[in-house]
């Protein structure tokens, strides 16, 4: 239990390269590995280190995200004392919009009796034990610890996130963000511990200075007025934040080490229910080198995808690179390559649809494919 | 707090017929199906159903049904007004005594049932697979004016000698009932779901506990002690699929039943979901040189060999080079590189090594943890 440390995601993500998959959602709830959304990873990571009181702030559209939370029971946040707290107002505008946010609900950081609060972003995807990461930040004596993680491929992965400078004592020198000019960097991991005290500081500062920027960025302006300490963090990081690492993230975890590394037993992932029996591999069916969720129907073949729950593949289709969301329907015929098809859409049959591996063809949510004549 | 209508299930049996299956769990928590035990389909139908009032009568190693169970929430039992019960037997202020039969496990449930002056109770078995509405049941009951229903479904000639057989008139009223025939007048068996009128349940129960020589059971001695005193029971006929499985062959067909596509049970058709506890694993995932065909996967398990015509239950790795056949595998198995399974049950959390041969395709091959690898060669001939 850690009932000393609460926590606050910020879901003002920055969207703009991911445009299909957010025309109904916030990053957060985009369907991810099969059966999951992306703020579950995040959500499992907190409520793992013991951490029982996680304020959302979000200014999108948040049915999506209300449908998906709810009251927090997946998370076992459905609590009495503290639990799940949702915050929007999609009426406050655009500038400065997250620190407002924060100010206008400054009671929640006020009320709680926590003395640390993690303040971090949902569109990470990694498993990682945070309690540690606590324990870390209470015995240096920083005022800010911010979780970074190094990489090799700056020039394709991570584009648009901030990185770090660090001197030799991990001690933070300088920040900057990531345009694709480098192939080493430090990624920000966009995860900070500090004081809850710390916090309000920062937000009031945030909102008297009434910077034309987001609270996220302000922050990293601020960082080094501040004794900020990094940890480092070696396994699987990934950012969603784009169609093209949206869907490399999806195929990396046909790799067994990455599944290690985000569904590790001692830490278990967790979402909210849908009841779907097991998956039924027809007579005649071929699957290969897939990740399917519970309650489809094969009948096709599959091929190197993501398949998500209550997928239907005909017989006689053919699916291959794909990420298929949950409940679409792929008729007989169909020939899919390179593709993202949204929840529920229905491929009609012999469509054939062929995206390539950067820019995969995004089959939108109630987009559906016309029967040719 | 008045119900109209207040479901006891029978949960307390042992299942002895089912070996290894049921030697640490009730047999209402046998697994089944790939990610169920066999209770959700008469919770589910419950909830289903709109009976949100549901006792649940336990007496054999309850551990992992009381923990199934918990509070009802998979089905939405979770409720203030009623919601689910878990009721084992426990001390009065001068005695203490086991459930001695079905009749008599509700018989000293009776407080329960009278919280709710219920106007019917709907006793159910907690180990039988199907699915029904209660409510149209309960809807005829109510039509034909009845004391009692008792809800029927029609049985192979050659079957009949296992069950319950009635013989009712052309309104469907209950002329007579037989408990396990020798010689079977008809093809209607008892499934085991009764509703009764309250009032008239009650005071059978009371009677029936009476009585030094009842063996306290709702087919034996309720039902036919009712049908002496003349009270209106009729028939409900059911057609779908309905299965009392008493054998680990019958465990072992039914989850084959799943297999195809047209199985009567439909567990993909949404309108009458089936609802159990939710484990959390991830998607399962097939390599590039698996082969999956005619089989049912669950979440958490690994396919790097070869499945045909198997129900694979969560958390199952299956090694490279390894083929399992007409199988049931349950949770949390590891089947190492290179063995061949045939027409075996392999019970929960079973590791093989390498190389093993298991079955041989004509015998079912039941494997447990404590099963010796010599015998299982042996076996394999």
């Amino acid at each position: 239990m850690n009932y000393n440390v609460m926590a606050i995601l910020n879901l003002e993500e920055r969207e703009q390269e991911i445009r299909g998959l957010t025309a109904f959602r916030p990053i957060a709830t985009i369907p991810l590995a099969g059966r999951y959304r992306v703020i579950d990873f995040i959500l499992s990571n907190l409520v793992n280190a013991g951490i029982r009181q996680v304020g959302i702030f979000s200014k999108k559209s948040t049915r999506s995200l209300v449908g998906h939370i709810s009251a927090g029971k997946p998370w076992d946040l459905n609590l009495k004392h503290s639990g799940l707290f949702l915050f929007d107002h999609p009426l406050l505008g655009d500038h400065n919009y997250d620190a407002k946010l924060f100010a206008n609900n400054m009671e929640f950081l006020k009320k709680s009796e926590a003395d640390y609060v993690i303040l971090s972003s949902s569109y990470m995807i990694y498993n990682m034990d945070l309690q540690q990461v606590i324990e870390k930040h209470r015995v240096s004596g920083n005022e800010i610890t911010v979780l970074y993680h190094p990489v090799s491929d700056a020039y394709r992965e991570f584009l648009n996130c901030y990185t770090l400078q660090f001197d030799e004592h991990n001690m933070l020198t300088g920040y900057s963000k990531n345009i694709g000019a480098d192939n080493i960097a430090n990624l920000c991991m966009e995860l900070f511990v500090m004081k809850k005290e710390m916090l309000i500081r920062l937000i009031h500062r945030a909102v008297q200075m009434g910077e034309g920027c987001s609270f996220c960025d302000f922050l990293m302006k601020q960082l080094h007025h501040f004794r900020t300490g990094g940890i480092c963090y070696h396994g699987y990081v990934s950012c969603i934040n784009s169609t093209a690492s949206y869907y490399r993230t999806n195929m990396e975890l046909l790799t067994p080490q990455v599944r290690e590394d985000l569904f590790c037993s001692a830490r278990p992932v967790y979402t909210k229910i849908k009841d779907g029996p097991p998956t039924l591999y027809t007579e005649g069916s071929r699957a290969t080198d897939s990740l399917v969720a519970d309650g489809c129907i094969i009948s096709g073949t599959v091929h190197h995808s993501i398949i998500s729950r209550f997928v239907t593949v005909s017989p006689d289709a053919l699916v291959q690179n794909c990420i298929v969301l949950q409940g679409a329907v792929i008729h007989e015929g169909a020939r899919l390559n390179h593709a993202i098809i949204e929840k529920g859409a229905v491929v009609y049959p012999g469509t054939v649809i062929s995206g390539t591996p950067d820019f995969p063809a995004v089959i939108e949510k109630k987009l559906l494919q016309v029967p040719s004549a | 707090m008045k119900k109209e209508m207040v479901a006891m299930i029978l949960a307390g049996g042992q299942g002895s017929r089912l070996g290894a299956l049921t030697s640490h769990v009730a047999k209402p928590a046998v697994s089944f199906g790939g990610k169920y035990k066999m209770i959700d389909f008469v919770l589910s139908n419950c909830t289903n159903s709109g009976v949100d009032t549901v006792g649940v009568l336990t007496q054999y190693k309850p551990l992992d049904l009381n923990a199934h169970i918990g509070n009802g929430a998979p089905w939405d039992l979770d409720v203030r007004r009623g919601g689910i019960s878990l009721l084992p037997p426990y001390m009065r202020k001068t005695t203490a005594e086991w459930y001695r039969g079905t009749a008599n496990a509700v018989y000293q449930n009776l407080e329960y049932l009278e919280q709710y002056h219920p106007e019917y109770v709907l006793i159910l078995s907690g180990d039988h697979i199907y699915k029904m509405d209660y409510g149209r049941m309960l809807a005829h009951h109510r039509k034909k004016g009845a004391e009692a229903t008792i809800a029927v479904i029609d049985v192979p000639q050659e079957e009949a000698k296992r069950f319950g057989i009635l013989n009712i008139n052309g309104d469907r009223r209950v002329l007579d009932f037989e408990e396990k025939p020798r010689h079977p007048k008809s093809t209607l068996a008892s499934m085991g779901v009764y509703i009764f009128n309250y009032d008239v349940l009650r005071k059978a129960l009371i009677q029936d506990n009476e009585k030094e020589r009842s063996a306290h059971d709702f087919g034996k001695n309720i039902i036919p002690s009712l049908l002496e005193e003349k009270r209106r029971l009729y028939a409900y006929p059911f057609t779908g699929y309905w299965r009392d499985i008493g054998t680990l062959s019958g465990i072992w067909q039914a989850n084959l039943d799943l297999l195809s596509l047209d199985n009567p049970l439909d567990l993909y058709n949404k309108d009458w979901q089936i609802y159990t506890r939710p484990i959390d694993f991830p998607p399962h995932y097939i390599a590039s040189y698996a082969v999956t065909e005619q089989t049912m996967i669950s979440k958490g398990c690994s396919v790097y060999g070869t499945v045909r015509r198997s129900v694979i239950f969560p958390n199952v790795t299956i090694e490279k080079g390894a083929v399992v056949e007409d199988s049931v595998i349950m949770s949390g198995c590891r089947i190492g590189s290179g063995v061949q399974i045939k027409k075996a049950i392999l019970c929960e959390q079973v590791s093989l090594p390498a190389g093993i041969v298991i079955g041989d395709g004509t015998e079912l091959a039941i494997i447990s943890p404590d099963t010796q690898y010599d015998q299982i060669s042996i076996a394999a001939g």
